[in-house]
Parts: structure tokens; C-alpha cells; sequence
């Protein structure tokens, strides 16, 4: 018990020094445990960034976790609101919630978006012995009969996940969407479990949730939900030319403070492209089921501004919000 | 062979100098835990887990050291039944009846030797049938469906809380406690906060481990405190440690049926531990009848429970791994510690990361060895243990509980958190009612409304889905018979009473 007591103290004097020393450098929020989409996104690029030379002080990853992003988000726009040296970890999840008011009445225009540089492509899949070939004949099963086909997904009712059929959906002319059946399981590795063993009859995810059990044979990708055919996965058809125009993808990128300058702005987006275009980026995403999604600076804010008007009105749609 | 090929990539991972010490650093503080009262498996586990992450190990060396925590707290646990008749854990209590009367026959070197080799059995069968045994398991999971899984949770609670106390009122009542805190958070089906408060820290619900900590470690503080911090002294002389191969020997059939009986009591999620030492001393008991022995320091009367708890505890990892249904408070909080390190336990886990279950079968192969040699030959080591006084121990697991803790979350809120489960725990010891259940609806609660909600989404809400296959039925049938057949069964299974000198 002693040894241990001395190791908790040793543990916790460093982790004290480590914080007091790297004041200076800049930091990077993940609002959320190590091991997670955003403390990866944190570290990865926060790593390359230094190593490529775009900065010249190693980047500090502070994790702040708490109500699903949320009181990073808080933090970040009370107390940081002009830090120039702060960028935060974010996704399709941080706009989605934004988007569903899930972050206690903020909203998204009170930080900037400055990038993604990856994401994690959506797919919908079923089991391998299902009746349904293709996007259209799932879309027409469901047109026909709302209630006979429920989709599992990895996140929870209203989620990016349950969203990616309905914009689908939407497309394909069938507005009844409440009607559309959807569990919200424990991560896609469940859901497709529960789509094998036949208990839904679709699955919602990402790429990097399907890639074993494609592997394995046990389901078939209906459908991806990107521009185009995702490079390794030639084989699986994007829902766009099947006729259902949705791009879905989980995104990984960052947001600064509103009060920052124009310039702060830029400097961040530049340094972002930097990494996106550098090997070690392009190295990660590999390693880790990522496909190519660059937008930065102005660009990337009108996409996510975009993105948020669309989350809204189909929550609103669904019942999810008011 | 495809085990064999498995085994060998385990071996390949856990006997690289860094986990084989991570082993062995395991074992010790598993056994000490298991030695103290009070400090049983499942808070020594809880207790241990924030230091996985101060020390920053990925998920197998995490999952290395905290089983050989586990085992080695389930061999522990004997060794202060035998010496002081206080069990040092909850499964080792039938270890007392027959442990302390042989110890005070002047032979307690040969019962905590006996006990120690009868652990190993117990203990080295069970890993081989979940080695055998698990991957079977995994391909059962996708009948498992929502209804099968919301009968499979209400059995957890049924059979653990029907274990857990004498009184089944109180347990209903902990586990309800535990279900409510189970609430408070998002609403994954409508994405709605509950019982926040509106306070965003609140709002992923409450952390396991928050709640395991305060119930179990800060409450015992409180009652530190309160018994103004009565030390512990041995009241049994140990002198020199020889083998006794004659008691050995005459033990081997017992040791082997034990196992099997505890190996099964621990498949089924929820029995535990404690239900496999109490079915194997019992059934050894019947077997011997009259003549036997039993309650007066008879060999076997102590081969049988150890060999049958430490089994138990094999057996539990089966379910706890290939359906992420834990089955014992211990496992519950090792379910805890994977989900943490983003590692979901069920069907899948044996596909998508062999390396982290074959990894801890070969691990605990390798801790089993470890055990027995910490065990038999340097018993006396672990003896002095004992002799350390409380009022330097739990300060100490104080300290290790808020800095764990503090370093896991980074917030005070959790500190303030685990101080008020803390004040929890103690009313409810207080009161008589059992804190496993507690912990099991925070860790489960979600986990069954989910797959209730989910239910009721697929089938419109028609509640006789819940009954629609075989499964599930046969499920509910156990539930219903592991809640109702305590209380009929009580006067026939009352849990015995402490000898007395």
C-alpha cells in the first residue's frame, strides 16, 4: 500500500509540473477521456503541427470532458472567448448537438469552425443474407411499409447516425420520417450484432465500425455516403448514384473562440492545411479508417453553418427538438 | 487447433517482461487486498482502477493487472478467514468454518497451504474452461436480442440481489436506489436531460467508478472512524509452513468437483463468487455426511470453498467477456474498467481484439502459477501484512481514492460525488442493506431500460415481445425462480453461522 501511495504522489506531482511548464504554448481542448475521436484528433494533429514546423512549441491537450462536448463548449465561450492559442477538438457530433440545442441554449455561431482535415465516411449496411441489393430496394421496402424495416446505429435516438437514413429518406420523397424505426445501440459493432442477428434490418454507421465484418462476410454495404467511392472500398457504391444525393461523413476538425482576430483565424486554417497536406497526417488517417475531407478557414464555416440548418429542421422534423 | 494458435499469441503478448511484472505486481496487491477485511475484490479493484490510468497503460496491460488483482484477491481472501476467522472477502466466508478450527489445532501453515493449492485448482480448471468454453459463448450472442437482453439483466439483478442479503425487501430497495442513479443524465432515446438539475456536469450521468469508490472505500473510512479505529491483531500463531501432501491427496475429488460447481455458479451472471464457495462447501458437505467432519477443521471442508470461489471467479469472466453481463460484483467493476478503456465487451470482442482476450487468458494462466507460488512458500509475508495497524492502511486508501479519482476526471464535482456516495454507503451498511445491488443498477440500470426502450421501439410497443422466443422466456423463468426461491429456500439455506470459540 505504501509503494502505492508513493506512486500516486509521484504521479500527481508530475502531471502538476507538466502543466505549470507548458503555459506559454498553445493548447488543444478534446472534450472528452483520452482514447477518444477528439483527444485523437487533439493529438494527432496537435503532434504534426509541431513536427512539420507550423508551430514552434509543442501543443498541450488538455481533455475536458463532460456532457457530450458540452462543457468544453461552455468553457471555451465564457471564459477563452479571445485566447488566441486555444483550438478545440470537434465533429459531425459537436454540430449535430449544436444543432439539437444539447448544449445548454449555446449555440453554434458563438465559436469559429477553422477546419476539418478527415473523416469517417457513413454507410448503411445490412446482413449478408437479406433480401435487399441496393439503396433503392431498402428505400422502397421502407416507402411501402414504414414499419418493416428498423435500422441500428451506434448513437443515440437523433444522433448522426439515425439522421443518415432520414436525410436519405428525405431525398428519396418520403416525408413520414417519424414513422421510421431506429435503436440507438452501444457502438456500430452492437448494432451490426444486432442487424446479423436479425433482430433490425439495417445498420447506420461508419466506415471504420463495418470494415471487420465486411472482412468477414457476415453483412454487404449498401450504400456510402460520400462524393465518391471511398479509395480501398471501390466496391461499395455511394448512395449519389443510386440516385439519393446525401453526403454524410463523421468529421474530425477543430474551432477557435469568437473573439479571436481574422488573422488568428487564418494563421490556425493555414496551419491546418499545412497538416492536412503533410505525410504523417496522411500516414494516421490510414491507420486509423479515415477518408481524405479537407475545408478550412471560410470554407469550412459555411459548411458547418450549413450543416446545422439541416440537423435543426430534420430534428424538428423527427420530434427530437421543438 | 485453433486454440492452440490463440493461446500462443496470448503467451506472445502477456509474457513480455512488461505485463509478466504487471502480473506479479497484480498478484501481490490482489492478495494483500484479499488478505485485509473489509477489502474485498470488487473494491480493491475499484480502488486500483484509477492508478491503470495515472500510469497511462493501454487495454491489456490494464486488463492484466487488474485480473491478477482479482485472482490474486480471491486467493487473498483466505488467508485472514484462516488466521483470524474474519473473512477477508465475501466468498472467503465458508473458508472460516473449517479454516479457523483447523488453525486453531495448531495447523494453520498446513491450512492456508491446503487452501492455497486448492485456489490453484480452482482457479487453473475455470481458465481452462473459458478458454474452451468462451469462444462457444460468443456465437450464442446473436440470438440476443433487445427483449433477450432485458431478460437477461432482470435475472442479474434477480439472482445477485436474492445472494446478496437475507432479507430480499432490501435488496429490491438498493437495487431501485441503484436504477434511479442510473437516470440521471441524457435520455439516449430522446436525447432529453433527467434529474441534471440542469447542471452540465450532471449530464453524462454519473461515473461508475464515482460511485464505486464512495460505497465501498470512503464508506469504510466512515466506519473507521466511527469504531474509533480498533486494530487488528492475530489470534493464531504461525510457526513453520510445510506441504501437507497427505491432506492434499485425500482432497483431490473434492478439489475437482468444487471447481466444476463453482466453475457453473459463476457462468451465471449475477451468482458470483460467493454462491460457488457456499454450492461447493455445501454439496461437500452433503457428500460426507455426518462422519465428515465439517465445521471442525476437516481438509476438505477447506479445499472445497476455496477451490470452488476461485472457479467461480474463472467462470464469471465468461459471460462478463462474451455478452458484457458481468457475473459477480468483481466483474461488474472489471466491465467498468473495459468500457472506460472504449473496449465493449460482448460477442464481438473475441473477433475484433483477440490479442485482449487471448492476452488475459494467457495472463491469467501465467498469475495462477505466479498465485501459487506467492502463496505457498511465502505465506508468511503476506501474514505481517495483517499486522499492519488500520489507522496507517485506510488514511493511505483514502489518499489513493481521492487522488484516483481527481486524476480520472480532472473535477472537483466528482470529488464531492464520491464523498456523498461515501455517506450513502455508510446508511445503507447501517441499515442492513446490501450495496452490491447499488452499484450493480448504476452499472446495468441503463444498460436494461435501453434494451427495454429498444424493445418496445421494434415491436410498436407490444409488451408480449418480451416473451417472443425461447430464450428469453427461459430467462424470465430463472429471474422469477433466482428472486422468489430465497425466500422459501431460507430457513434451509440460511448462510451460517460464525464459529465460535
Amino acid at each position: 500500500m505504501k509503494t502505492l501511495t508513493m506512486k500516486a504522489f509521484v504521479t500527481s506531482a508530475v502531471l502538476a509540473l507538466g502543466t505549470g511548464g507548458a503555459a506559454t504554448a498553445a493548447e488543444c481542448i478534446a472534450p472528452a477521456n483520452p482514447g477518444g475521436g477528439w483527444d485523437f484528433t487533439c493529438r494527432q494533429i496537435g503532434k504534426i503541427m509541431f513536427d512539420i514546423g507550423a508551430v514552434d512549441k509543442p501543443i498541450q491537450v488538455t481533455n475536458m470532458a463532460g456532457a457530450g462536448g458540452g462543457l468544453a463548449y461552455n468553457h471555451v465561450v465564457n471564459e477563452r472567448g479571445d485566447d488566441a492559442d486555444l483550438i478545440v477538438a470537434a465533429s459531425s457530433a459537436t454540430s449535430t448537438r449544436l444543432a439539437q440545442n444539447a448544449y445548454a441554449g449555446m449555440t453554434a455561431d458563438k465559436v469559429r469552425f477553422v477546419g476539418a482535415i478527415g473523416a469517417d465516411p457513413g454507410v448503411i449496411v445490412v446482413a449478408a443474407n437479406s433480401p435487399f441489393k441496393s439503396l433503392g430496394d431498402l428505400v422502397d421496402a421502407i416507402k411501402a411499409d414504414p414499419g418493416s424495416v428498423a435500422f441500428a446505429g451506434g448513437s443515440a435516438v437523433g444522433g448522426f447516425d439515425h439522421l443518415k437514413p432520414l436525410m436519405i429518406l428525405q431525398r428519396a420523397g418520403f416525408t413520414d420520417i417519424t414513422k421510421v424505426k431506429y435503436i440507438g445501440v452501444d457502438g456500430g459493432a452492437d448494432a451490426i450484432t444486432q442487424t446479423v442477428g436479425g433482430f433490425t434490418q439495417a445498420m447506420t454507421g461508419d466506415m471504420s465500425e463495418i470494415v471487420g465484418f465486411l472482412k468477414a462476410g457476415e453483412i454487404r454495404a449498401l450504400a456510402v455516403l460520400t462524393d465518391e467511392r471511398v479509395p480501398g472500398f471501390e466496391q461499395i457504391p455511394t448512395a449519389k448514384e443510386q440516385g439519393f444525393d446525401v453526403v454524410a461523413v463523421n468529421w474530425r476538425g477543430l474551432y477557435v473562440p469568437k473573439g479571436v482576430s481574422d488573422d488568428t483565424f487564418n494563421m490556425w486554417a493555414d496551419r491546418l492545411q499545412k497538416v492536412a497536406d503533410s505525410d504523417e497526417w496522411k500516414a494516421a488517417m490510414a491507420a486509423n479508417g479515415l477518408a481524405p475531407f479537407t475545408k478550412v478557414g471560410g470554407d469550412f464555416q459555411s459548411y458547418v453553418d450549413g450543416l446545422v440548418a439541416e440537423v435543426n429542421q430534420l430534428s424538428k422534423d423527427i420530434g427530437v427538438i421543438q | 487447433m485453433d486454440i492452440l494458435a490463440n493461446l500462443s499469441l496470448g503467451f506472445s503478448i502477456a509474457l513480455s517482461p512488461y505485463t509478466l511484472m504487471l502480473a506479479v505486481i497484480g498478484c501481490f496487491l490482489g492478495t494483500i487486498i484479499g488478505a485485509l477485511p473489509g477489502l474485498g475484490p470488487s473494491n480493491g479493484v475499484a480502488i486500483l482502477i484509477p492508478l491503470t490510468f495515472t500510469m497511462g497503460l493501454d487495454a491489456t496491460s490494464a486488463l492484466v493487472l487488474m485480473t491478477s488483482v482479482y485472482y490474486g484477491a480471491m486467493y487473498g481472501g483466505r488467508i485472514s478467514s484462516i488466521l483470524l476467522n474474519i473473512p477477508g472477502d465475501e466468498p472467503a466466508l465458508m473458508t472460516t468454518l473449517d479454516g479457523y478450527p483447523m488453525a486453531k489445532k495448531g495447523r494453520a501453515g498446513d491450512a492456508l497451504v491446503l487452501s492455497g493449492v486448492a485456489s490453484f485448482v480452482g482457479a487453473f480448471l475455470a481458465t481452462i474452461g473459458l478458454m474452451l468454453l468462451a469462444p462457444m459463448l460468443a456465437r450464442v450472442a446473436y440470438l440476443f436480442g433487445p427483449a433477450e437482453y432485458f431478460a437477461l439483466y432482470l435475472l442479474a439483478f434477480c439472482t445477485l440481489g436474492g445472494m446478496a442479503s437475507n432479507n430480499q425487501a432490501k435488496s429490491a430497495i438498493a437495487s431501485c436506489l441503484g436504477l434511479g442513479i442510473a437516470m440521471i443524465g441524457v435520455d439516449n432515446n430522446s436525447g432529453l436531460p433527467r434529474l441534471t438539475g440542469g447542471n452540465l456536469h450532471l449530464m453524462d450521468g454519473i461515473d461508475f467508478l464515482v460511485a464505486i469508490v464512495g460505497l465501498f472505500a470512503i464508506a469504510e473510512v466512515f466506519f473507521f472512524i466511527e469504531s474509533h479505529g480498533k486494530g487488528s491483531a492475530i489470534g493464531v500463531k504461525l510457526d513453520k509452513v510445510t506441504i501437507p501432501w497427505k491432506d492434499i491427496m485425500a482432497t483431490k475429488w473434492t478439489m475437482l468437483r468444487a471447481s466444476l460447481v463453482g466453475f457453473i455458479a459463476g457462468i451465471l451472471p449475477g451468482a458470483g463468487a460467493s454462491l460457488g464457495s457456499f454450492l461447493a462447501y455445501m454439496s461437500e458437505k452433503s457428500i460426507a455426511g455426518k462422519d465428515g467432519g465439517f465445521g471442525t477443521g476437516a481438509p476438505k471442508g477447506i479445499a472445497a470453498p476455496e477451490a470452488g470461489n476461485n472457479a467461480a471467479a474463472g467462470g464469471a469472466l465468461v459471460p462478463m467477456l462474451t455478452l458484457g453481463v458481468p457475473g459477480s460484483g468483481t466483474t461488474a467493476v472489471l466491465l467498468a474498467l473495459l468500457m472506460t478503456l472504449n473496449i465493449t465487451p460482448g460477442p464481438t470482442l473475441f473477433t475484433d481484439r483477440p490479442e485482449v482476450v487471448w492476452g488475459l487468458i494467457a495472463s491469467l494462466l501465467i498469475a495462477n502459477v505466479v498465485l501459487l507460488l506467492m502463496n505457498v512458500p511465502m505465506v508468511k509475508i503476506f501474514v505481517r501484512v495483517l499486522q499492519v495497524p488500520a489507522w496507517v492502511l485506510l488514511p493511505g486508501v483514502t489518499m489513493i481514492s481521492f487522488v484516483g479519482i481527481y486524476s480520472l476526471s480532472g473535477s472537483y464535482f466528482d470529488l464531492i460525488l464520491m464523498v456523498g456516495f461515501g455517506a450513502l454507503g455508510y446508511v445503507l451498511r447501517k441499515l442492513d442493506i446490501p450495496t452490491v445491488p447499488v452499484i450493480l443498477g448504476i452499472l446495468l440500470g441503463g444498460h436494461m431500460e435501453d434494451a427495454l426502450r429498444r424493445a418496445m421501439v421494434l415491436s410498436d410497443g407490444d409488451g408480449a415481445f418480451l416473451f417472443s422466443s425461447p430464450i428469453a422466456i427461459g430467462l424470465w423463468i430463472a429471474a422469477i425462480l433466482g428472486f422468489v426461491a430465497p425466500m422459501f429456500l431460507r430457513g434451509l439455506l440460511r448462510k451460517p453461522q460464525r464459529v465460535t470459540d
